[in-house]
């Protein structure tokens, strides 16, 4: 079958790659470009572990084909830091012990940027809506709330 | 909201501590927030292959004939793995520390024993060809009557489920269906308490669900060895499973992993090594076999389902004089862990309170599910479950606030427990009442006055009593499942010879060592090695004190055993030998 | 049709590694030149924070620096045996492994220090911040930094450690079930509060008040990691998870994360939790471990909840809606029982 030659930004960066017409995105991100920042957990957007931004919306890497991210921008949880500083997300997780194994930590932090990107001031329920989709099956999702809610109001605070 | 309640044993701590006990960051958390932790497949391979195996459609079927031809012949595909691939074909976990018999493949050979069970493993250049090229294993089955009660498979003339134990359940000690507890007369307790309460509990079979799914890559490396990245929950264990099976010296092994999402004791069976190693060393490529979802949660093996009947005598006042347990440990088509699962149950029988009279039947039955293992809590959860609802509904029945119930029963320094040994270092009745206090329970000023430290082991507390022992249950005889006891053992009987506890120095203010002294001892042990126990069989080697490092896989090849490709006995549990 | 609060208690002990011994981990430190140290282990971190509790447990017993130490677990080439990560073996066993190499690492490094100091090494002191000076005389002191230099390029020492601690084998006897079970106990009692809804049978989990005794707190917050997680994970398997909902029936089971049932973000219950600490005497530090036993009250004390709002008892796990409004029926609607404090 004849592979379709597919461009994209990946980070910042320009990335090309050739892609069958059915190839997901979590495939082609993992095993195409070596960025392993999202993760597989279900193949099926049940999980989240996969999530990234494309264009700034939360997608899920595993059900989005790889052909119709042509042009796109796509950021994942290896673009998030500014150098070496961290994203107040990042700090916020690290602070708030928001992270066990560490493996839906990639996803849920994509979700929460797109959250805060949308919304600077959320409520507890907003957050709770935002990484719905996302399963966690260590930390109980409290400290996961509590980092995305301390991350918006550290931003609050720097831009006052 | 998280407090420390340093009032609690403050006499027993030295909190004059540098860095432990301080809530200082996690030195993988940098790593976690920034996508750059390790997983065992975030590793990218030059002509990485795919491995997909095929999977039993029946709960229980012979298998009549397998025609891979067209399958071979799809795209992409490298190699088909079949039973006869695989150099050593039967396994059990425990056959590491020499408990139990091998009784599980890696791929079917002639039975499949429950739905989902791999019978051919497709090694192909992507994920999608080997799943295509699944579709084309053709495999033709007689199916066979399966059984999926416990109870039920334990009557005579139920479907075999397990060739290695044709009876459908573990075997202990080569003589018992069950593993026995027996302290006291629970019998004679039972007729002289005021009220009897006799309950059924049952405890579903439950998914792991870590969000990484269960898998391996596996590739040649320099040196004429493999490396493996592995997302096992132990290294060395799942390193000897694997060299075991594929049949290579330990050290042709190169094992890495460490950073493991999730895994909730579902990551420790070795259910993707060995096929990855397999297929490596005979595509000589890289070999990556994950679990999809699906798999996980339908074969990647659960906790196992319990049944558990709790029988307990209690006097009007509340005390507890006698409690009996019977439970059936669902182990699914193979043993994996659950015989030991049993015997750690055992352990915990009554729960963590003093009951004069004590006994339980703790059986491993076999039925045609997916194998069970190790979760979370393994061999208590379920168990607890049963013993804190039995406690709430005999509170219930004599009339006592739960909490003051608890207390008046718990357990005490001192205390002899059903195993024979005497309970130290214990902190229930603290417990009950920090959290009766936090959520405003009211409590009996008598409770309230009670102590883990104080009353325990007085009297008959710290005895071991005369114990009625039986003959019940013995190895393909089912009609001795109701025997009569036989035998009054007299009290203070001990027949298991006591391994030193290890204490650690200074442990009395709990600290590891004086700080400011200097240990620098060679030639000395570097933890106090107790005498070690004679084993029940000579065929093991005694733990040997601590002397130069041994080179790890430390333990010595069993003497007289044949020698087995990667088979590293770390012990011998119950000198039940494999065979 | 109303909804019915209620109050439900549970307390348990918790076995701490292997019951039956046999059960061994291993652990190497060495240190850079410079005075750096690096723990190598085989122990796996599942989450559960192998690395950062061993890394404490080698900065205090070494009596240095935490930025100075780092734990690599990753490599069967280069970290020596250890059984795993299961039975709440991992801080207990690996933990005094990595005290006893700390140790003799330690005993090299006061060696060489003395040797510089011209003192007698029993006389040396550690301040943990990267100096060793003579007990009560801390202008006599050196540098860890410079210690480890003079060890590796003037003196040819080696500043490392090895460790093992072994809970030796035990065997059972297969009459009285006698053993020894060589491990510590960790404790708890937890109280859950719940809302049943006699229409629906939906129970929901309204908070859950807990006391643990587990040892020291070697790191509190990953203690409060590991009891929030734990207490979810309980929930989770008192009130939802299952993949054979009508065991020993194996069918209409779940396949995937779309029908195997979890408690979301939006289902947790507030928590309040208190630790005791009584150390155990054969733990690292006096620690013990908390990863598995925290799930476990939260079944039968939701449970006891259930039974104490509505006056049903559900025996088998997981308490689901169906089952609670069967109980419902069958004792003719809802019978709440004593309301316990709060």
């Amino acid at each position: 079958m004849a592979k379709i030659p597919v461009q994209f930004r990946l980070n910042n960066s320009d990335r090309a790659t050739f892609a069958e017409a059915a190839d997901n995105l979590l495939t082609t991100l993992r095993r195409g470009l070596n960025e392993f920042g999202p993760k597989y957990g279900c193949g099926q957007g049940a999980c989240g572990v996969c999530t990234v931004l494309i264009d700034g919306e939360p997608q899920l890497a595993c059900l989005t084909l790889t052909v119709a991210c042509e042009g796109r921008h796509v950021e994942t949880v290896s673009g998030m830091a500014d150098g070496p500083n961290m994203h107040p997300l990042q700090n916020a997780f690290m602070d708030n012990f928001a992270a066990q194994c560490g493996f839906c930590t990639p996803g849920m932090l994509m979700a929460a940027r797109a959250l805060l990107d949308r919304n600077p001031n959320p409520t507890r329920e907003d957050v709770v809506e935002a990484i719905a989709g996302n399963i966690c099956r260590c930390t109980g999702y409290e400290p996961i709330i509590a980092a995305i809610l301390a991350a918006a109001g550290a931003r609050g605070e720097k831009r006052a | 909201m998280l407090d420390i309640r340093k009032d609690f044993f403050a006499n027993e701590r030295d909190d004059n501590l540098n860095v432990v006990g301080k809530g200082v960051q996690r030195q993988d958390m940098p790593g976690h927030v920034t996508g750059r932790s390790p997983f065992f497949d975030d590793h990218a391979f030059e002509g990485l292959l795919h491995l997909k195996v095929v999977r039993s459609p029946h709960h229980h079927a012979r298998i009549r004939s397998i025609d891979v031809s067209a399958a071979e012949r799809a795209p992409g595909v490298k190699r088909i793995l079949r039973a006869a691939d695989v150099p050593v074909n039967k396994n059990t976990l425990l056959s590491l520390i020499n408990f139990g018999k091998d009784d599980e493949p890696s791929l079917a050979v002639d039975k499949v024993h429950y739905k989902g069970e791999p019978v051919v493993a497709i090694i192909a250049d992507s994920e999608a060809a080997a799943m295509a090229a699944r579709k084309l294993v053709r495999i033709d089955y007689e199916t066979l009557p399966a059984v999926f009660d416990v109870e039920e498979a334990l009557k005579p003339g139920a479907p075999v489920v397990n060739d290695t134990y044709p009876n459908n359940y573990f075997e202990y000690h080569d003589k018992f269906d069950h593993q026995k507890l027996r302290f006291g007369d629970t019998e004679k307790a039972f007729k002289s308490a005021d009220i009897v309460l006799e309950e059924r509990y049952q405890m579903s079979p439950i998914e792991h669900a870590p969000t990484e799914t269960n898998g391996s890559i596996a590739a040649p490396e320099q040196d004429n060895r493999f490396v493996v990245h592995s997302c096992a929950q132990g290294l060395f264990f799942s390193l000897g499973t694997a060299a075991k099976i594929v049949g290579l010296e330990s050290n042709r092994l190169h094992f890495i992993g460490g950073t493991v999402g999730g895994g909730f004791g579902g990551k420790v069976d070795s259910i993707t090594e060995p096929l990855a190693i397999l297929g490596a060393m005979m595509t000589g490529r890289p070999v990556r076999y994950v679990l999809d979802r699906e798999e996980e949660m339908l074969y990647g093996s659960p906790r196992g389902a319990e049944r558990i009947y709790v029988k307990d005598g209690v006097m009007r006042d509340g005390r507890i004089v006698a409690r009996h347990v019977r439970s059936y440990f669902d182990a699914g088509a193979y043993t994996r862990l659950s015989s030991y699962a049993a015997v750690k149950c055992t352990a915990h029988i009554p729960g963590p309170y003093w009951i004069p009279n004590a006994a339980s039947d703790i059986y491993v039955a076999y039925t045609n599910r997916c194998p069970s293992t190790a979760m979370r809590g393994f061999g208590i959860t379920a168990v607890d479950f049963a013993l804190e609802v039995q406690m709430d509904k005999l509170a219930h029945a004599v009339n006592m606030d739960p909490m003051d119930f608890r207390i008046l029963n718990a357990y005490r320094d001192g205390d002899m427990k059903p195993h024979r040994r005497v309970a130290k270092n214990t902190a229930l009745i603290e417990c009950v009442q920090v959290a009766a206090e936090k959520a405003r329970w009211p409590i009996s000023d008598s409770a309230k006055r009670q102590s883990s430290l104080a009353g325990g082991g007085e009297g008959e507390r710290g005895q071991i009593p005369a114990t009625l022992i039986d003959q019940r249950g013995q190895i393909g005889r089912p009609e001795t499942r109701n025997a009569p006891s036989t035998q009054t053992l007299p009290a203070g009987t001990t027949r298991i010879a006591l391994t030193k506890q290890p204490e650690l120095e200074g442990s009395r203010d709990s600290r590891a060592a004086a700080p400011n002294v200097p240990r620098y001892e060679p030639a000395q042990p570097a933890v106090q090695a107790p005498a070690p126990l004679a084993p029940a069989t000579p065929a093991s080697p005694p733990p040997q004190p601590y002397a130069a490092p041994p080179s790890p896989p430390a333990a010595a090849p069993t003497p007289g055993a044949t020698p087995q490709h990667g088979a590293m006995r770390f012990s011998s549990v119950f000198g039940t030998r494999r065979r | 049709m109303a909804r019915y609060k209620g109050r439900g208690m549970a307390s348990i002990n918790y076995p701490i590694g292997m019951n039956l011994g046999g059960d061994p981990s291993q652990a190497l430190i060495h240190s850079n030149p410079d005075g750096k140290f690096t723990v190598a282990l085989s122990a796996i971190d599942l989450g559960q924070g192998m690395k950062q509790v061993t890394r404490q447990v080698a900065a205090e017993t070494l009596g240095v620096p935490i930025e100075d130490v780092y734990v690599d677990t990753a490599d069967s080439d280069t970290g020596p045996h250890d059984m795993g990560s299961f039975a709440s073996r991992g801080t207990h066993r690996m933990g005094n492994a990595v005290i006893a190499a700390a140790r003799e690492a330690r005993g090299v490094l006061l060696e060489a220090a003395a040797e510089e100091l011209e003192v007698n090494a029993a006389d040396l002191v550690t301040d943990g911040r990267g100096n060793i000076h003579v007990r009560g005389a801390p202008s006599r002191s050196i540098t860890v930094r410079a210690t480890a230099q003079a060890a590796q390029f003037k003196q040819g020492k080696t500043i490392a450690g090895r460790g093992i601690f072994l809970v030796p084998l035990s065997a059972v006897d297969a009459e009285t079930g006698e053993m020894n079970p060589n491990t510590a106990f960790a404790h708890a009692c937890l109280v859950a509060d719940v809302e049943v809804d006699d229409e629906t049978g939906e129970v929901t989990l309204l908070g859950i008040t807990s006391a643990y005794e587990l040892g020291r707190a070697l790191n509190p917050k990953m203690v409060e990691q590991q009891l929030v997680g734990g207490a979810w994970m309980g929930q989770s398997h008192a009130l939802y998870e299952t993949p054979e909902p009508y065991y020993p029936n194996p069918d209409h089971g779940p396949r995937d994360f779309n029908e195997y049932l979890m408690p979301g973000p939006g289902d947790i219950a507030p928590y309040s939790v208190s630790v005791l600490e009584r150390p155990a005497p054969d733990g690292p530090f006096g620690g013990k471990g908390p990863g598995e036993m925290c799930a476990n009250p939260v079944l039968p004390a939701v449970a006891n909840a259930v039974f104490n709002a509505v006056g049903v008892r559900v025996d088998e796990l997981p308490i689901t809606p169906e089952k609670v409004l069967r109980g419902i029926r069958a004792i003719g609607g809802a019978n709440p029982q004593t309301r316990r404090g709060g």
